[in-house]
């Protein structure tokens, strides 16, 4: 067990090279002339190849500007290894596995291993955190893993010449090179670097270990932050603390849309610790020596709004997103003759999904700190996006990007973009207006009312069957409001801050009819598993039915969106997956059965088939009798998912109790089988099933944003629910696929996605019920019963 | 303000502070304590848990003049890398965190918990626990790693 030093972020450096790094100032290349070291860098040349698609991919388009950080890995004359990433911890557990990743390849012990990340004076732009791509960046394409395999292989070419050895009779570990035949002869990578300089680039031939060679990756290797974290020792974005810092603290409009008539000083200039109120269009916040006191003097200032804009009616809203224009419509796959096998089957089936717009709901709501200094600004901030916030605080601020950094600490769980670069923003408005570092950290009601929601949906399914109850056509069609989304590189608007002082969020495009598709791309979800998939002549998909549409219609929201741990995927998952256990009742035919016989993907077949096992499941069709219409029942439902089409394959299996008195439901054991590729970490990977298992379960049964007609009303932990640790907690059996080859896939979205779908068949296993509209409150589980 | 005297973690301090302040922005800003932490301000999570006199209370809503020369012990004055509580040796061996940002509630909450019911069954710590908000939803190994300290606490 490692503990303490390596605990947090910059912590994982050894304080020699903190302290060559700050000597140096944010110059890694002056910090290395000094001390001596292999880097690994990206080419240059290598942009615009396939091969650099993985550094390019979500990052910039195009090289980076002369001075930009390019590095990979740096091994220094200490043999101390220091690996830059732009991809962040946030609790997922990534940092373990990028430094198994980097440990591997370059045939070095794991605590040898220095992370570095998402700091955009020292790391490369790889885009955000998000959307489980992370360790299929580093893992798959050229960067970490490939700047590991790059640096071994030029060690072991040094060695050659210094030892007059060819390569093939060398062998390497930890971090020592020897020869085969004479293992007294030998020279470590310290040694080979000794002090001189040297600089790679990145080859995309280098060769990767295989995993059958594996030593370090593959290994529940512990999480070097836990020590920290538990003992109060860890330094979260909320912890930040820079000499000389104020406090400060937002005032946001009382309504959705009201904008600022005026806000009055003097209303709170007396008050202790009062420094100033910082108004920008309509932008307000204020500054103050200390939290409490910022906080009461924002509750104190007097302001004067317009009223809002008003919101549509929560009760009819579903039916408000079918008829609102304009529309954006997209199609997925449109094989041009569902509309006639519809029409001409004896057959049909029809059911309507709805889903609620959901939050992130952080623990702690989101924290930043700011030092904006005339032209320059240093920015500490939680947001999954260093390079994103640099490039919009610029704009927002008006300074020039290169004069920004922003160094990533970790906030609490995201999950999505909650308000970690709103509040980002805040803090750098308020210490440009006072020339001093300002900590922002929101409200709880601050953070809940106006982040970027995941998606509300309603989802419309169609389906025919032939007399021997196969599928012949299935038709997909979702309504999903959108408005704003992650400021990515120039859009400040898509957040409430940027909307505030002025930015529109991105432009909504309305299109429609929608063109047809010309690319395959299921990346969320709209299409079916058990679909086809056929563009352009070529079938991409995992299923085997022939006709297929789906189609997309955005529609503007009233409130802002964004992702939220799997976003859309859950929600198109939700209504598939329920849809599909409506069919196979409908052909009386085992829900697992049915589910194969339309599956055409031999690692969603085997994720299905392990996941049944598991769950020793028996087969039969759904409902199953039912002895009583009181009491509690109890039942089993099935899902599975090939998550982004081909980012991870899962399914699940539970077991649930539906107490038909009162509408209660409750999930008594989880069967959960997962296929991400080749498993870097299999007990982080657990952990993200186990998690996303239990928050897929709070999400399906009490999780919704409410609003009333002009403001959102789900503003604490009394009007947004979350299960807490005191709920009927499910035993959770995790059965992990075991591959050997091919690239890794993400895991920290596939197990989430599932819950809602197999909740909702368990329920109508159990009862003959059918639930089609998330949460699953008891009022709406007795009303399906009635 | 006024001068208070506070008992952190076997230490003393005098303060000069809003006696109305809540307890936890004395200890986050004044002391810069890492462990007591902002989650709702409301009383409704257990991020800003500290223990005063045994009890698990939360700090966000307790005006520091309340616990005026009462020992307080935050999740620092708990256990330390070094010499570990067994709650903070469970939640390692378990690897029972994801973001972590609650493990001062979980923790601390358990060890009050724990210490006025050592021989508390699975469902009476679950009980115990209702309380308290995790939003990564580590609660299966946190209970675990509970349960786990149970026994060394108990022997």
């Amino acid at each position: 067990m490692t503990t303490g030093s390596r605990a947090g972020d910059e912590v994982t450096l050894t304080s020699d090279a903190r302290g060559a790094l700050e000597r140096a100032g944010f110059s890694r290349r002056d910090f290395l002339k000094g001390t001596g070291a292999l880097v690994v860098s990206f080419s240059m040349g290598m942009i615009g190849t396939a091969a650099a698609q993985g550094v390019l991919e979500g990052g910039t388009a195009g090289s980076p500007p002369a001075g930009e950080v390019d590095s990979w890995i740096a091994i220094g004359a200490d043999g101390i290894v220091t690996a830059y990433t732009g991809k962040a911890e946030i609790g997922q557990g990534m940092s373990v596995a990028q430094m198994q990743l980097v440990a591997e390849e370059l045939c070095v012990p794991f605590d040898r291993v220095h992370l570095i990340y998402c700091d955009t004076a020292l790391t490369p732009d790889q885009g955000v955190t998000s959307g489980s791509q992370s360790h299929p960046a580093n893992f798959n394409r050229t960067n970490l893993g490939q700047a590991g395999a790059t640096a071994r292989e030029a060690l072991l070419q040094m060695a050659a010449k210094r030892l007059d050895t060819p390569v093939e009779q060398l062998i390497v570990a930890d971090g020592v090179i020897r020869v085969k035949s004479n293992s007294s002869q030998s020279l470590t990578y310290g040694q080979l670097v000794d002090g001189k300089k040297f600089s790679l680039k990145l080859d995309a031939n280098a060769k990767r270990k295989p995993v059958s060679e594996w030593t370090i990756l593959g290994k529940p290797i512990p999480r070097p932050d836990i020590p920290a974290m538990v003992t109060g020792q860890f330094e979260f974005a909320q912890n930040v603390r820079v000499p000389g810092m104020l406090h400060g603290a937002v005032v946001r409009p009382p309504e959705v849309g009201a904008t600022l008539i005026s806000a009055d000083e003097s209303s709170v200039a007396g008050m202790p610790g009062f420094v100033k109120v910082v108004v920008k269009k309509d932008f307000v916040g204020v500054v103050a020596q200390k939290q409490y006191q910022a906080m009461q003097i924002a509750r104190s200032l007097k302001v004067t709004w317009t009223p809002g804009s008003g919101l549509p009616n929560q009760a009819s809203f579903y039916d408000y997103l079918r008829n609102l224009k304009p529309v954006r419509d997209t199609l997925m796959v449109n094989s041009g003759d569902v509309d006639q096998k519809l029409a001409e089957a004896t057959t049909v089936v029809k059911a309507t999904y709805l889903h609620p717009y959901q939050m992130h709901g952080s623990m702690g709501t989101s924290c930043a700190v700011a030092d904006v200094q005339g032209t320059k600004a240093t920015i500490w901030s939680p947001t999954q996006g260093v390079w994103h916030q640099r490039s919009t605080l610029a704009m927002l601020l008006g300074l020039k990007a290169e004069d920004i950094r922003v160094k990533f600490r970790r906030g609490s769980g995201c999950y999505g973009i909650n308000g970690a670069d709103t509040v980002t923003y805040d803090a750098a408005l308020l210490s440009q207006a006072v020339g001093k570092p300002v900590r922002v950290q929101l409200t709880r009601k601050d953070e809940m009312a106006w982040e970027n929601y995941g998606f509300a949906f309603v989802i419309d399914a169609r389906a025919s069957l032939d007399a021997q109850g196969n599928i012949l056509a299935w038709d997909h069609e979702a309504w999903v409001p959108v408005r704003g989304n992650r400021p990515v590189y120039s859009f400040p608007g898509n957040i409430i801050t940027g909307l505030l002082v002025g930015f529109q969020p991105e432009e909504f495009k309305p299109r429609s009819p929608a063109p047809e598709p010309t690319t395959y791309n299921n990346s969320s979800n709209g299409v079916p598993s058990y679909c086809a998939g056929q563009v352009g002549g070529v079938a991409r998909g995992t299923g085997t039915i022939k006709s297929e549409r789906s189609l997309l219609h955005n529609v503007m929201s009233p409130f802002w969106t964004g992702p939220l741990r799997s976003p859309q995927r859950l929600q198109n998952t939700f209504g598939q997956e329920s849809f599909m256990d409506e069919l196979a009742a409908r052909a009386k035919a085992d829900p697992v059965a049915y589910r194969l016989k339309h599956i055409s993907d031999s690692r969603l077949k085997d994720v299905v088939e392990a996941a049944a096992k598991a769950a020793n499941w028996d087969p039969r069709p759904s409902p199953k009798p039912r002895p009583s219409k009181t009491g509690v029942a109890t039942g089993r439902g099935f899902a599975c998912v090939a998550y982004e089409g081909n980012n991870g394959y899962a399914a699940m299996a539970l077991e649930v109790e539906v107490n038909q008195d009162t509408g209660k439901l409750s999930v008594k054991r989880i069967f959960a089988s997962n296929d991400v590729g080749p498993i870097s970490n299999p007990d982080g990977l657990r952990n993200q099933v186990e998690g996303g298992a239990l928050q897929g379960m709070s999400r399906a049964l009490m999780e919704e944003v409410s609003w009333d007609d002009r403001k959102v009303t789900s503003i604490d932990w009394r009007s947004f629910h979350s299960l807490p640790l005191g709920f009927d907690i499910p035993i959770i059996e995790s059965v992990l696929i075991k591959r050997l080859e091919g690239p890794a896939s993400g895991s920290g979205e596939t197990s989430i996605t599932l819950v809602a779908a197999a909740i909702a068949n368990a329920v109508f296993d159990a009862t003959g019920a059918r639930i089609r509209q998330i949460p699953f409150t008891p009022e709406r589980v007795k009303a399906a019963l009635a | 303000m006024s001068s208070i005297t506070l008992k952190v973690n076997g230490r003393t301090h005098t303060l000069d502070v809003d006696p109305a302040t809540p307890l936890l922005y004395v200890l986050s800003d004044d002391l810069e304590l890492r462990g007591p932490k902002f989650g709702c301000g409301l009383g409704q999570c257990g991020s800003c848990t500290v223990l005063v006199k045994g009890q698990a209370i939360r700090s966000c809503i307790t005006p520091v003049k309340s616990v005026e020369g009462s020992e307080i012990t935050t999740l620092e004055g708990l256990g330390t890398i070094d010499n570990l509580h067994p709650l903070q040796r469970a939640f390692i061996a378990e690897q029972a965190a994801q973001c972590g940002y609650c493990l001062n509630a979980v923790i601390l909450t358990a060890k009050a918990f724990l210490d006025k019911n050592p021989r508390a069954t699975e469902e009476e710590i679950q009980q115990g626990m209702s309380g308290v908000l995790c939003r990564c939803f580590t609660h299966v190994r946190m209970l675990r790693a509970i349960n786990q300290a149970k026994q060394e606490m108990s022997r």
